[in-house]
C-alpha cells in the first residue's frame, strides 16, 4: 500500500540553528505512529513542520515532507491554510484553550467549517451530532450548545478531536493531546483516538512523552533523542525489546504499575 | 532523489538597536536641559524691543517673541523647567503608587479595599478639572500644577503595583522563601519589589510623554509656570494672541513639546518590547 | 513512637462571592512516622496540593490541627512558625518557578541558612556541600534559574529544601515536571538523602506507579476526602474503595 504521508531526511532550523536533523518516515493510511522523546527533543517540531507551523524563523532546511504529491515545506501559506482542516487536522494539548470562552462550542465548529466549505447550518448539525455519536456522544446537541467552560477538560480534549475530525482529515496530528488530563481521562481520549481511526481510517500522528499512550495506541514508534531519530520499529519491538541504549534507558525510567 | 536543501530563515532582533538609538536621544535631552545655561546663544530674559517680533533669521533662528527675546534661547533654557518637572512629576507617582499598590495587594482585607475604592474615586475625576480646583485653593505656579497632576494619576500606578503583587504572592519562589524562614520586609524587599519593577518603570517610560503634554497644557492655561520663567506651555499661551500676525512665534516651543514627547513614546515603547521576553527575541 | 506529622480533622473552605463554598478539604485525618515516606495520590482537584499548603501553613486553615513532631503549629505565625519551618520544609512542581528569576540559585539555597543566622561564609561553603550532596557542583550557586536544566534546578531545589537539616520533607508533584530519565535520578536522589538524613517525607503525586515503587503507605484523595489508605502493593492489587478500583483501571 502506498504511504500517505513520507518524511524524507527532514531538517528543520529556528534562526538557522538545527534542531532536528535527518528525520524519516513513511505513514500508511489508517496507521497510528507514535513519536516519543523527552523535552528538547525535537518531537513537536517533527510534527509543526508539515502543518507549516513553524514560525516566523523556522524552516525545512533540507528534505522533503510529501502528501499526496505535494512537497509540504515548499507550499505557499495560502495552500497550506487550504490544506490545515480539510487534509490535515490538528489536536493541541489544550483544547480548551483554543476555544473562544463567550461563544458555543457548535457556533465555533461551524465557523471554522464555514471556512474550509459551504454548507447550511442544519447540514452542519445533522453531520456535527452524526459524528459526536460516532466517537462516544451520547448527546451531540448538547455538547454543540454548551460553552467551553461547561465542559470539563477531557470533555474539550475530546470536542477539540470531534472538531478536527468534522472535516474529515486523512491525516490528524496530535501534539501532547493527554498531558494536561488525569489518568481516567487520558484513557478515554485515547479510546476515541481509536475509534476515530476505526471508523474513518483516518492515520495518526501522536507526538508525546507518554510511553503508557503509545502502548496503548500506536502502530509504530519513533524514538527521537537531541534532534535524531534513535530507533524507528514496530511499537511491541521498540517497548519491549528496544535495540538503542538510549531506548533501553527511557523504557527503564518509566515508572510502571505492577499490578499481580 | 536527494532531499531539497533550502535557505534557513533569519530573524535579526532589532530592539536591542532600537533601545541605543532612544535611550542616547533620550539621555542627550536631559543633558541638554541641564547644560541649558551654557548652550544658550543669547540671554533668554534679555529684552531688545527694539528687535521684537522678529522672524526667524540667521541670528534667531526661531525669531524673538514681543518683548525681543530670543525664542532659540528661551527653548533651551524651558527644557530644564519643562522636561525636570515632568520627570519629577512621573517620580512622584511610580513612587507614591507603587508603594501603595505593593501594600494593598500584600495586606489585602478592608485597607485593601478603602484605599482601591479612593484610587477609583481620583480615576473617575477629569484631570484638568481636578488641576483647575487646586490651582484655584492653592493658587497657581509650577509646584501646585504637579500637585495636581500627581494627586490624580497616582492611581494607575497602584493597581498595576496591586495586580502584580498579587501575581506574586502566589509564585512557588515566594512561597519557598516564606517557608525558608523570610519575613514580611524581607520577601517583600528581595523578591516582590525587583520583581514587580520591570512593568511599573516601563509604565512610567510611556507616561512621560503624556506627563510632559499635560503639565504644558496646565501652563498653557496659566495654570502652571508663570512668567517670566520659560516653560514650553506658557511660552506657547504668552504667545498665542500674537499667532494670527507672527505665526512663527510658537514654532519653536511647539516643535520642543513635539520632540521630547515623541522620544520619551518612543524610548517607553521599546523599554516595553525590551522588557517582555516574548518580544524581546524578535 | 510519637508521629513526626500528625493531621486532625483538616478542612479548608474556599469562600466565593456569588458562588456556594466549595470544601477543597473535608475532614481529614493521618499520621506520619519518623523515616516514613507516605504516599498522597489523586487526580486534580482533589485537594493533595491544599492539604500540602495547609500543612506548611502557606494557606490558612478553615478548621483541624496540624501537629508537627509534638507542637501544635495550627495557629502559630510569625516568629513561631519561622521556627516550626525549620523542621519541615517543601519541593515544589515546577523547579524553574521555585527559585526567584532575578536570583541566583545560590543565594535561594542559602536564604533559610542566613536566615537562621549563619554567616556569609558559613553559608556559602554549606550551600557548596549542599550542591555535591545533591549531584550537582558547586558552580550551580552562580547560576541563574532559567540557565539550568528543569532537572538540575530540581536538585537545587532539594538542596535548597535540606539545607537547614528539616526532619519532614514535602514533596508536592516534586517529579512530575521532569522526563522520565530525569525523574528517576530524581527518586534516586530522594531515596539517597532520606536514608542519609533519616527524612520523613509526605509524597504527593498523581502517578500511582511512582507511589508505588517509592514510598512505604499511600493515601487515596477524592473530592476533598481521603478514600483509601494503605501498604501500596496491597491498595493497587485489592482496591476496596470504589473509585480506587476506578482510578488503578484506568492505567494505561
Amino acid at each position: 500500500m502506498a504511504e500517505i504521508l513520507k518524511y524524507d531526511r527532514v531538517d528543520i532550523a529556528y534562526n538557522g540553528r538545527r534542531v532536528v536533523t535527518g528525520v524519516s518516515f513513511d505513514l500508511q493510511p489508517g496507521e497510528i505512529l507514535g513519536i516519543v522523546g523527552e523535552s528538547g527533543s525535537g518531537k513537536s517540531t517533527v510534527i509543526k513542520a508539515a502543518m507549516g507551523l513553524l514560525g516566523p524563523s523556522g524552516t525545512v532546511t533540507r528534505g522533503d515532507i510529501w502528501y499526496k504529491g505535494k512537497d509540504l515545506p515548499d507550499l505557499s501559506p495560502a495552500e497550506m491554510r487550504r490544506l490545515n482542516g480539510p487534509e490535515l487536522g490538528m489536536i493541541f494539548q489544550s483544547a480548551g484553550a483554543s476555544f473562544c470562552p463567550i461563544r458555543t462550542v457548535g457556533a465555533q465548529l461551524y465557523e471554522s467549517m464555514t471556512e474550509h466549505e459551504s454548507v447550511t447550518k442544519a447540514d452542519f448539525t445533522h453531520r456535527a451530532c452524526e459524528l459526536l455519536q460516532k466517537i462516544g456522544f451520547e448527546d451531540g446537541m448538547r455538547i454543540l450548545n454548551s460553552y467551553p467552560f461547561e465542559l470539563s477538560g477531557g470533555m474539550q480534549q475530546r470536542v477539540g478531536i470531534a472538531a478536527a475530525m468534522l472535516m474529515n482529515p486523512s491525516v490528524l496530528f496530535a501534539d501532547e493531546p493527554t498531558s494536561a488530563l488525569d489518568v481516567s481521562v487520558q484513557k478515554q481520549v485515547v479510546e476515541e483516538m481509536l475509534l476515530v481511526r476505526e471508523s474513518f481510517g483516518t492515520s495518526i500522528v501522536i507526538v508525546t512523552h507518554n510511553i503508557g499512550v503509545i502502548g496503548a495506541m500506536a502502530d509504530n514508534v519513533l524514538v527521537m533523542k537531541d534532534g535524531q531519530m534513535v530507533e524507528y520499529g514496530e511499537t511491541r519491538q521498540v517497548l519491549d525489546d528496544p535495540r538503542e541504549d538510549y531506548t533501553r534507558t527511557l523504557m527503564a525510567a518509566v515508572p510502571r504499575l505492577r499490578r499481580d | 532523489m536527494t532531499p531539497t536543501v533550502r535557505k534557513p530563515k533569519i530573524i535579526k532582533n532589532s530592539v536591542r538597536t532600537r533601545l541605543i538609538v532612544f535611550g542616547i536621544l533620550a539621555v542627550l535631552l536631559v543633558i541638554c536641559s541641564l547644560l541649558s545655561d551654557h548652550l544658550t546663544p543669547y540671554d533668554p530674559y534679555l529684552q531688545d524691543l527694539s528687535n521684537a517680533k522678529a522672524a526667524p533669521s540667521q541670528q534667531h533662528v526661531f525669531g524673538t517673541d514681543r518683548y525681543g527675546r530670543d525664542m532659540l534661547s528661551r527653548v533651551i533654557v524651558g527644557s530644564r523647567t519643562s522636561i525636570f518637572s515632568t520627570l519629577l512629576l512621573v517620580a512622584i507617582i511610580t513612587a507614591v503608587g507603587t508603594v501603595i499598590g505593593v501594600f494593598c495587594g500584600w495586606h489585602g482585607k478592608k485597607i485593601d479595599t478603602v484605599l482601591m475604592r479612593i484610587s477609583d474615586m481620583f480615576l473617575a475625576f477629569p484631570g484638568l478639572v481636578f488641576a483647575l480646583a487646586v490651582a484655584g485653593v492653592l493658587g497657581g505656579g509650577l509646584h501646585n500644577a504637579i500637585f495636581a497632576l500627581a494627586a490624580i494619576s497616582w492611581p494607575k500606578y497602584a493597581r498595576i503595583a496591586r495586580s502584580q503583587t498579587l501575581a506574586q504572592k502566589e509564585t512557588p519562589y515566594l512561597r519557598a522563601a516564606r517557608l525558608s524562614g523570610s519575613g514580611t520586609v524581607k520577601m517583600l524587599a528581595k523578591h516582590v519589589l525587583p520583581n514587580i519593577i520591570g512593568p511599573i518603570l516601563v509604565t512610567s517610560m510611556l507616561d512621560i510623554g503624556t506627563m510632559m503634554m499635560e503639565l504644558a497644557g496646565l501652563s498653557f492655561l496659566g495654570l502652571g509656570a508663570k512668567p517670566p520663567i520659560a516653560e514650553w506651555g506658557s511660552m506657547m499661551s504668552e504667545n498665542r494672541a500674537l499667532f494670527t500676525t507672527v505665526p512663527w512665534i510658537t514654532l519653536a516651543p511647539g516643535l520642543a513639546i513635539f520632540i521630547s514627547v515623541m522620544i520619551f513614546n518612543l524610548l517607553g515603547d521599546t523599554v516595553r518590547d525590551y522588557a517582555d521576553p516574548r518580544t524581546r527575541g524578535r | 513512637m510519637q508521629p513526626i506529622l500528625k493531621v486532625e480533622n483538616l478542612t479548608k473552605v474556599f469562600k466565593s462571592n456569588g458562588r456556594p463554598d466549595f470544601t477543597a478539604v473535608d475532614h481529614i485525618g493521618f499520621e506520619l512516622m519518623p523515616g516514613e515516606c507516605l504516599g498522597l495520590i489523586g487526580e486534580s482537584g482533589s485537594g493533595k496540593s491544599t492539604v500540602a499548603n495547609l500543612i506548611t501553613r502557606l494557606t490558612d486553615l478553615s478548621a483541624g490541627r496540624v501537629v508537627l513532631d509534638g507542637q501544635d503549629i495550627s495557629s502559630l505565625s510569625g516568629r513561631g512558625l519561622r521556627d516550626a519551618y525549620r523542621k519541615m520544609q517543601m519541593v515544589f512542581q515546577t523547579p524553574t518557578e521555585s527559585f526567584d528569576p532575578r536570583r541566583r540559585l545560590g543565594d535561594g539555597i542559602g536564604e533559610s541558612l542566613r536566615n537562621f543566622g549563619n554567616c556569609r561564609a558559613e553559608v556559602k561553603e554549606r550551600v557548596a556541600e549542599l550542591l555535591v550532596q545533591c549531584g550537582l557542583t558547586p558552580d550551580f550557586a552562580e547560576h541563574y534559574p532559567h540557565q539550568v536544566s528543569g532537572g538540575q534546578c530540581q536538585r537545587a531545589a532539594i538542596a535548597r529544601a535540606i539545607a537547614i537539616e528539616p526532619r519532614l520533607l514535602i514533596c508536592d508533584e516534586a517529579t512530575s515536571a521532569l522526563d522520565v530519565t530525569i525523574q528517576k535520578e530524581v527518586i534516586q536522589l530522594f531515596g539517597r538523602l532520606r536514608e542519609q538524613l533519616h527524612l520523613s517525607i509526605l509524597f504527593i503525586c498523581h502517578d500511582i506507579a511512582l507511589v508505588q515503587q517509592f514510598c512505604d503507605r499511600v493515601l487515596v484523595m477524592y473530592k476533598g476526602k481521603i478514600v483509601e489508605e494503605g501498604v501500596p502493593d496491597e491498595v493497587i492489587q485489592a482496591p476496596r474503595n470504589e473509585y480506587t478500583k476506578r482510578l488503578i483501571e484506568s492505567i494505561l
